[in-house]
């Protein structure tokens, strides 16, 4: 299966800012890879040069063994779905999506053969001969991803293709990019700063921070290991609470911490406890296998689905937790009420603020 | 109130406000409509006026009785040539100023907007200086002892001085250079609207760099060159000083048609005649453009 992609050791910098630092990937043939990372990361960079849009500084990228790099972006056959769709607003939707192929010399029965399989896999042949500007966003966004595809490249690549869809559209869209993407088995790199996107439609997702890589991993992997406090903060609704790391071992507010990993102390940085609020329990008991952590309930918000619960910590620290409306034989805690949270020692994670 | 809004049958029948909320709105239309009122007046008297005292004009003979002679007189060789050598200027010089300035506009377009607007100032610079002066200037390069003969007949690349001036390239040389400015201006400015992430796309689907121009980049600055062409080809219809002085009496445009008929006949019927066909093959070529183009406004951008 084609599609194997290697970038090894690209490095880019615009004067003495360090957009990509000696980045290294490898992604598998027909896999899913998402790059996540907050603007500025170098996540669009590092797509922008496997597109042949930005001219590393050094580096090599290989494609099914063969470099890739020096090639200019018309030579390189990748698919991509930019931003802001970039259909061309002279072409109709059908012209559109048929130009990749009219560009290869391809017949015109076979264009219009391709294209219309093409528009039928984003169920939109019925606006073929629409004009782009006739279109909602999620329909430019179909096309768009119908252009990327119709020429059948080995690489796909994705800039942000939902950002500018509302949240509803932007959920069922992702539904349809992961179908499509089973469907058609061709190599995704896909960039988001969008971490529930990421995890549901990545195998796997490179988390950027400050052009490196901060962790590789598959989504459970980044979600529950994750490598450092940068990782555990960027994905899900995490809080960090101080961890003292004595003699006698870790403990929060006095109690001694059961962990699942040692901590693997290095000098100098401390240990950080993610709290995942979805992974607290509002009851249970002290055991050799949980945390308790004791804590004063501040305020309760009314959200819908659920509440939000702020507690304050031992030592005034604040933090929202989110709540389901309804726990077997719990009371809602009320303002000012003390609280006890349990943390299962399989969830307690401790992260370092180093990289 | 609350009451009201959970029982809406209690409401009263009319809506309250309805008729001062409305007079509110005409008072405050009416109050930014008459802060045109002012610039409107000025047209009226300083165009609107004339232009119509010019049509009236028009229907007089030199001995001020009412004829339609000074449309016929139109149709005589020396009119019908005048009017097609208006045409063939005009033509040559947007043609020179298209050649020459998109692909200034385009370099402009494509740097970033700083320095963009730094090289600007040389597109604009010439209209700091007056046509009239910038004519004589041309005229002391162009002619037989000017120093661009000069120089050539030195450098021994020629024995005698080239005609440059007192013939149509003079004339379409002054003009290209008066009319540049009015081609490259509009043309950047829609050059700069066209999102780069185009010229990448078409790219990605496999364009060369010059297929992704032809098929993509072109088309879409084509709204802003055709207010640029339009201007340009407008502005040359009636074009006087530079043709005048450059073309050293050889070559005989509308506008100096027109000056003529005043200054040497004293005919203003007959100048008028003439002013008013302009102002229509004007506005006739100008609606053509909108239609063709579909630009919205002369501005550029469509």
């Amino acid at each position: 299966m084609p599609g194997k992609v290697e970038i090894r050791n690209i490095r880019k910098s615009y004067g003495s800012f360090v957009a990509l630092d000696d980045v290294s990937l490898d992604i598998a043939p027909g896999e899913f890879l998402t790059l996540l990372g907050p603007s500025g990361s170098g996540k669009t960079t590092l797509l922008n040069v496997l597109a042949g849009f930005v001219r590393p500084d050094s580096g090599s990228i290989t494609i099914d063994g063969t470099e890739f790099l020096t090639l200019p972006p018309h030579k390189r056959n990748l698919g991509m779905v930019f931003q802001n769709y970039a259909l061309f607003p002279h072409m109709s939707v059908g012209r559109n999506v048929g130009y990749p192929l009219r560009l290869r010399g391809v017949s015109a029965a076979e264009i219009e053969r391709r294209v219309r399989d093409a528009l039928d896999l984003v169920q939109m042949a019925h606006l073929a001969d629409r004009g782009v500007d006739a279109l909602s966003g999620g329909q430019r966004q179909r096309v768009a991803l119908a252009r990327a595809i119709v020429f059948e490249p080995s690489i796909l690549l994705m800039d942000e293709p939902l950002s500018a869809l509302d949240k509803k559209l932007r959920e069922h869209m992702q539904l349809e990019l992961k179908r499509l993407h089973d469907r058609l088995g061709t190599t995704t790199v896909y960039v988001t700063h969008d971490q529930r996107e990421a995890l549901t439609l990545s195998d796997r997702i490179a988390v950027v921070n400050g052009g490196r890589i901060a962790q590789l991993g598959t989504p459970d992997e980044i979600y529950d290991r994750p490598r450092n406090k940068f990782v555990a903060d960027f994905i899900g609704e995490t809080r960090f609470l101080p961890v003292e790391h004595g003699a006698s071992g870790l403990s929060l507010y006095g109690r001694p911490l059961k962990v699942r990993d040692e901590w693997k102390s290095l000098t100098g940085d401390t240990p950080w406890l993610v709290v995942r609020p979805e992974r607290l329990r509002w009851h249970g008991e002290e055991t050799d296998a949980a945390n308790r952590i004791d804590a004063e309930t501040t305020g309760v918000i009314y959200q819908g689905d659920s509440y939000l619960v702020t507690v304050r910590m031992p030592d005034g620290v604040e933090i929202d937790l989110r709540r389901g409306p309804d726990i077997a034989g719990k009371e809602l805690p009320q303002r000012g009420q003390p609280v006890h949270l349990w943390l299962d020692r399989e969830h307690t994670i401790l992260v370092s603020d180093k990289p | 109130m609350t009451m009201t809004l959970d029982h809406p049958g209690t409401l009263p029948a009319a809506a309250p406000n309805a008729d001062a909320l409305q007079r509110q709105g005409a008072r405050e239309r009416r109050a930014l409509a008459s802060l045109t009122l002012p610039g409107a007046a000025l047209i009226f008297v300083v165009l609107i006026l004339p232009i119509g005292w010019l049509f009236w004009q028009s229907f007089f003979g030199a001995a001020g009785q009412p004829t339609l002679e000074n449309y016929a007189r139109m149709l005589k060789p020396v009119y019908v040539r005048t009017f097609v050598t208006t045409f063939e200027v005009s033509g040559l010089v947007t043609l020179a100023c298209v050649l020459l300035g998109y692909p200034v506009a385009y370099l402009l377009a494509q740097l970033p907007e700083r320095l963009a607007g730094l090289l600007m100032i040389f597109v604009i610079l010439p209209f700091w200086t007056s046509v009239l002066v910038r004519t004589y200037a041309w005229l002391v390069l162009l002619q037989r002892t000017g120093i661009i003969n000069t120089w050539l007949v030195d450098a021994g690349l020629i024995s005698e001085p080239l005609p440059l001036v007192h013939n149509m390239l003079g004339v379409v040389i002054g003009m290209v250079h008066v009319m540049l400015p009015f081609l490259i201006l509009p043309l950047y400015a829609s050059m700069r609207a066209i999102d780069p992430v185009y010229m990448r796309a078409a790219a990605n689907c496999g364009a060369t760099p010059a297929q992704a121009f032809r098929q993509v980049f072109l088309p879409l600055s084509l709204p802003g060159l055709a207010a640029g062409v339009g201007l340009v080809f407008v502005l040359c219809l009636g074009f006087y000083v530079t043709p005048a002085l450059l073309g050293g009496g050889r070559v005989s445009m509308w506008a100096m048609q027109i000056a003529d008929n005043i200054s040497v006949y004293g005919n203003w019927g007959a100048a008028s005649s003439l002013g008013v066909v302009l102002l229509i093959v004007t506005g006739i070529i100008l609606y053509a453009f909108k239609r063709l183009f579909r630009t919205e406004n002369f501005g550029g951008t469509r």
